[in-house]
């Protein structure tokens, strides 16, 4: 395979092309099935942090048989470092709204909520303009689908698809046991997609141009642009466009301040990257798709950058399940005890250990994910843990 | 439908929507648990029962995972039990590990899980939260965060059982606790006492409020004259608590027990359970008479039970416009209470400030009742103590007595004389089945119309049950009965009894006498009975109440010779003056928040 120059593209972010909703007009007279193929084909996947393949999620909600279904747009947005969603929510909402109502057409659901990160209270009065837009063109076209915005509970963790719901349903945002998944139960018991603002917007551009051409982006592993939320320690801070499966080598070189020793892939959930495997890693693959990337130079303290992603995790959890609760608490408590001389260094052994049966045994994604970040640092930067 | 899976390579088949939790149990592999509990729904946050799906990375929760077709499972390997070790100690190590003056201590689902598993205590570091007060305001109910493993049982309990959601989780993160509204303290929040939690409770954190430091002070005091009446349902517990199987009866040995330990005198709540027969019963059929005849409207039908002083508290704060519904019968206990004062005291001639008037109940909620202002009409607190089965078997074993080897002792008289009916109170359904033997007999001059006297439509699990009896052959007095169709209910659970009062409340009830226990099962299952209580062992204890009743001599309340008796020297008659004064109460409107 020739290595193919990936690039910074403009797909999701550019202006609207002629007409607002002129991709929902068109897709929604095509055939159902068609379009979720199409989907399917373009090989997208979910940008809110697991990856899953969306043209499959629209397949299975498509199948269960309700008399009632849901799409719910995850505008929680609560990483720390992330703010592409809101980017996109401010300057091209209608496409997402398209995307919810492509998504609600292909499967038979009539109602949308855009679940909207509490600190994002500002934007409300702008969206339901647009959303008021939105809805009267539904009722012009002919399409049963109309959108609301349900305003979110504050906290991290109610991005969790499930956790989310709950507090939808005026309930305390505590992941539920999976299965089921929301594709069966949802909302009110309902099938319900939930899908990230990216994903959605994605989605509309995927049937604005066409499954063939939006695998043109990216690899032929990853197709497809999406947008990075970039900090740290970059000039060029901020959201940016890039096509899927560029190397940490040549994303350091487009973002990075020349003195870059580590970036953080993922977001607090995703990992860290040292120098030494800038080369080999690609962004995105096998990992987290959240979108903030952090970059470090050789300033930063490494211990500090954990303490903080273990400070915010001791917090953030909702406090459920034994590992997340716990583990959390021993994983701070346990680099600072080392830090200070009261534990071995070989105590890190230990965390490490405890660090992986908090992804294996933890309830949701985000005790199972602090292990990614934990480990990658004290493997990488271990002398800095102890030093 | 049924799905097949394979675990630990034996194969086994369970109907679709059981979880790899109960299919274990099918094939006897005992996967650990915590957070899991019969009564409840699943909850899945402790993680203590993972287990290995092939082809999965990750570990699933038994208990909160649908077995599914073709599933092969393993439920113990090294990725599994370094896991779990690691939860464990997580577990340990946010907490008071102070088992040696742990009240729960023998009888915690922590300690076992520990102690099988030969936790090391210096695997991770203590982050237990230092300075937690421990939260006594309670007459019932004792909170300790600092022994808690936030399995959310106690508020799924209090949520489920009891619909009355006095717990709820707040906080999040290393904050995350379980809370009273507003983390009030327990004794100003909608609470019913009912001690469910405690009996849901893995650990020490929910414990009820003991009183037998007190209860040995006033034995050790000869000035004193300590009194004690046991509860029909504590004779078929008690066992539990002192090594004996569930569902063993030990009226005569817990007799003997409280002689050794040096009470004066050891009678039985069953005899005030007859007086309440008598005393309920005719109101029963007083406000038949005012409904039917007179067409009085200010009395209301249907008229509901008070003997289940947690169900009291329920409705005084959840439905306070129809406290009228409530008989004003005061419980068995505190009724017991109000005559050692009086009738007893005079009987004996002792000077009722001298006595000491002891309560053994399956209940919690039994210390708050005690505790009411209004429950002083002997001119004294009528009941001083309550304690619970679990204290009394605490007790039995701080007096060093071989309880399992103690010969058989009868109460003591009088107002120690029991009848079948007075034992069967212990079980859901038998304040019913009790009230109808003696109320049909009084009407009609004739044995309630069951075979052996068993009235089985009332007896039993479900959560609420029905029964119609039709009244023929009326006595004279009772002529305006006549053909007439009594319809009754039973719940037990404050969830059920709720569907009941919103029956009321919608003007849609069909029963003219209702029965309603706190507890699910009724008070053998209370709250103050052994740990554990789930469905198999309340219908082992349901079991041995009705064994106790069969085998009794006397099995009607009227037919109570003590019973009698104080209705000659002492009461007059039911619903007398002295009844009124003594026997009834009245309630109170609560806050509904
Ligand atoms: C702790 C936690 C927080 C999450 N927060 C978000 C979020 O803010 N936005 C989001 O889209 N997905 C979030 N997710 C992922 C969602 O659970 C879910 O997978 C996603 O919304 C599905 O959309 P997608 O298929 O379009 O990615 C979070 C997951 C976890 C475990
Ligand atoms: S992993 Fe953490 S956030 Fe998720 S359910 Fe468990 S405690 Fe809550
Ligand atoms: S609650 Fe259990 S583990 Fe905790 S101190 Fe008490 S007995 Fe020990
Ligand atoms: S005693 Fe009963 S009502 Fe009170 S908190 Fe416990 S379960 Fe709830
Ligand atoms: S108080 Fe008891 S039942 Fe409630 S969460 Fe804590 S340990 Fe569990
Ligand atoms: S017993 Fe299964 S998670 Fe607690």
């Amino acid at each position: 395979m020739t290595k193919k120059q990936l690039k910074r593209v403009d797909i999701i972010l550019s202006p609207y092309s002629v007409s607002p909703y002129q991709v929902l007009i068109n897709t929604v007279k095509r055939s159902k099935d068609e379009v979720i193929k199409e989907m399917i084909n373009s090989g997208l996947r979910g940008r809110g942090g697991a990856g899953f393949p969306t043209g499959l999620k629209w397949k299975l909600a498509s199948e269960q048989i309700s008399d009632e279904k849901y799409i719910i747009c995850n505008a929680d947005e609560g990483e720390p470092g992330t703010f592409k969603d809101r980017k996109i929510l401010s300057e091209v909402p209608r496409k997402v709204f398209s995307g919810m109502a492509i998504a609600g057409w292909a499967t038979n659901s009539t109602k949308g909520v855009v679940y909207l990160r509490r600190e994002y209270k500002y934007m409300v009065a702008d969206l339901e303009k647009e959303i008021e837009v939105f809805n009267n063109k539904a009722k012009e076209i002919g399409l049963d689908f109309s959108i609301n915005i349900f305003l979110g509970a504050g906290a991290y963790v109610c991005g969790e698809e499930t956790a989310l719901i709950e507090s939808m349903e005026g309930k305390r945002g505590e992941p539920r046991n999976k299965p089921p998944y929301p594709i069966q139960n949802g909302f009110k018991g309902k099938p319900t997609i939930v899908g990230n603002v990216e994903t959605f917007a994605s989605a509309s551009m995927v049937c604005r141009y066409g499954a063939d051409e939006y695998v043109k982006f990216g690899t032929n592993d990853q197709h497809g642009s999406k947008l990075f939320s970039i900090s740290g320690d970059s000039p060029k801070e901020g959201v940016h466009e890039l096509e899927l499966g560029m190397s940490i080598e040549d994303f350091v070189h487009e973002f990075g301040d020349g003195d870059t020793k580590a970036v953080q892939v993922g977001g607090v959930a995703g990992f860290c990257v040292p120098r030494k495997h800038f080369k080999t890693t690609i962004i995105g693959e096998g990992q987290t798709t959240g979108g903030a990337t952090m970059i470090f130079n050789s300033t930063r303290s490494m211990y500090h950058v954990l303490h903080n992603y273990l400070d915010f995790f001791v917090e953030e959890s909702c406090g459920q399940c034994t590992p997340c609760r716990v583990g959390t608490q021993q994983l701070l408590k346990g680099i600072e005890a080392v830090k200070l001389g009261e534990k071995e260094p070989e105590y890190l052994e230990q965390l490490i250990k405890l660090s992986q049966t908090m992804k294996v045994a933890s309830k949701c994604g985000l005790g199972q994910s602090v292990a990614n970040s934990f480990a990658s640092i004290v493997t990488n930067f271990k002398e800095e843990m102890i030093y | 439908m049924s799905v097949n899976l394979k675990i630990d390579g034996i194969n086994v088949s369970v109907e679709k929507g059981s979880t790899i939790l109960d299919a274990a149990k099918k094939i006897n592999i005992k996967i650990p648990t915590l957070c899991h509990h019969e009564d409840l729904c699943v909850a899945g946050n402790c993680r203590v029962c993972i287990v290995e799906v092939e082809g999965k990375n990750k570990l699933e929760a038994s208990c909160a995972t649908p077995a599914e077709e073709g599933m092969i499972i393993k439920t113990n390997t090294p990725k599994i039990r370094n896991a779990r070790k690691d939860i464990i100690s997580l577990l340990v190590s946010e907490h008071n590990t102070q088992c040696t003056t742990c009240y729960r201590s023998t009888n915690c689902e922590l300690q076992a899980l520990s102690s099988e598993h030969n936790i090391d205590h210096e695997r991770f570091l203590s982050v237990l939260k230092p300075h937690t007060k421990i939260d006594k305001s309670s007459w019932s109910i004792e909170k300790d965060d600092s022994k808690c493993v936030r399995c959310q049982r106690c508020v799924r309990t209090c949520a489920e059982l009891q619909h009355v959601n006095a717990l709820t989780v707040s906080g999040k993160g290393k904050e995350m606790k379980i809370s009273t509204f507003l983390n009030l303290p327990f004794s100003d929040v909608v609470c019913t006492n009912c001690g469910q939690c405690i009996t849901h409770c893995p650990t020490g954190a929910l414990t009820e409020r003991r009183y037998f430091d007190e209860v040995w002070e006033a034995i050790g005091d000869p000035t004193k004259h300590v009194v004690v009446n046991t509860a029909p349902s504590v004779r078929v517990a008690l066992g539990e608590m002192l090594g004996m199987p569930v569902g063993t009866r030990v009226t005569g040995k817990m007799v003997t027990a409280l002689k050794k330990m040096g009470i004066d005198a050891v009678l039985d709540t069953d005899f005030t359970a007859d007086l309440t027969i008598i005393e309920e019963g005719h109101e029963l059929l007083t406000r038949l008479k005012s409904v039917l005849v007179d067409g009085d409207t200010s009395v209301k039908l249907p008229m509901m039970t008070s003997c289940s002083p947690g169900w009291v508290k329920f409705i005084e704060h959840m439905y306070p416009e129809y406290l009228g519904h409530l008989s004003s019968c005061k419980s068995p206990q505190q009724m017991f209470g109000a005559l050692t004062k009086t009738y007893y005291a005079e009987k004996n001639n002792i000077n009722p400030k001298d006595i000491v008037s002891i309560a053994i109940m399956p209940c919690a909620a039994k210390k708050f009742e005690a505790n009411r202002p209004e429950m002083r009409d002997s001119g004294y607190q009528d009941i001083d103590a309550g304690l619970t089965t679990r204290e009394l078997g605490h007790m039995i074993k701080q007096a060093g007595l071989n309880f399992a080897e103690l010969e058989d002792t009868k109460y003591d008289s009088f107002m120690g004389d029991s009848t079948g009916a007075a034992v069967i109170f212990g079980a859901t359904g038998g304040v019913m089945e009790a009230a109808l033997r003696t109320a049909y007999e009084v009407v009609t001059g004739r044995e309630v119309p069951f075979k052996n006297l068993n009235i089985l439509p009332v007896r039993g699990l479900e959560g609420i049950k029905e029964a119609t009896i039709k009244i023929e052959g009326c006595l004279p007095a009772w002529s305006f009965l006549e053909g007439a169709e009594l319809k009754i209910a039973v719940a037990h659970g404050l969830i059920n009894a709720r569907q009941i009062m919103d029956m009321i409340v919608a003007g849609e009830c069909p029963y003219h006498f209702i029965e309603v226990m706190a507890c699910p099962g009724g008070c053998i299952g209370g709250g103050g009975q052994p740990i554990p209580t789930n469905n198999e062992i309340r219908l082992k204890r349901i079991k041995a109440i009705y064994d106790e009743d069969e085998g009794m001599p006397i099995r009607k309340s009227h037919e109570n010779p003590e019973v009698t008796k104080i209705y000659a020297d002492f009461l007059e008659k039911p619903l007398g003056h002295t009844s009124h004064k003594l026997l009834h109460t009245k309630y109170r409107k609560r806050n509904r928040y």
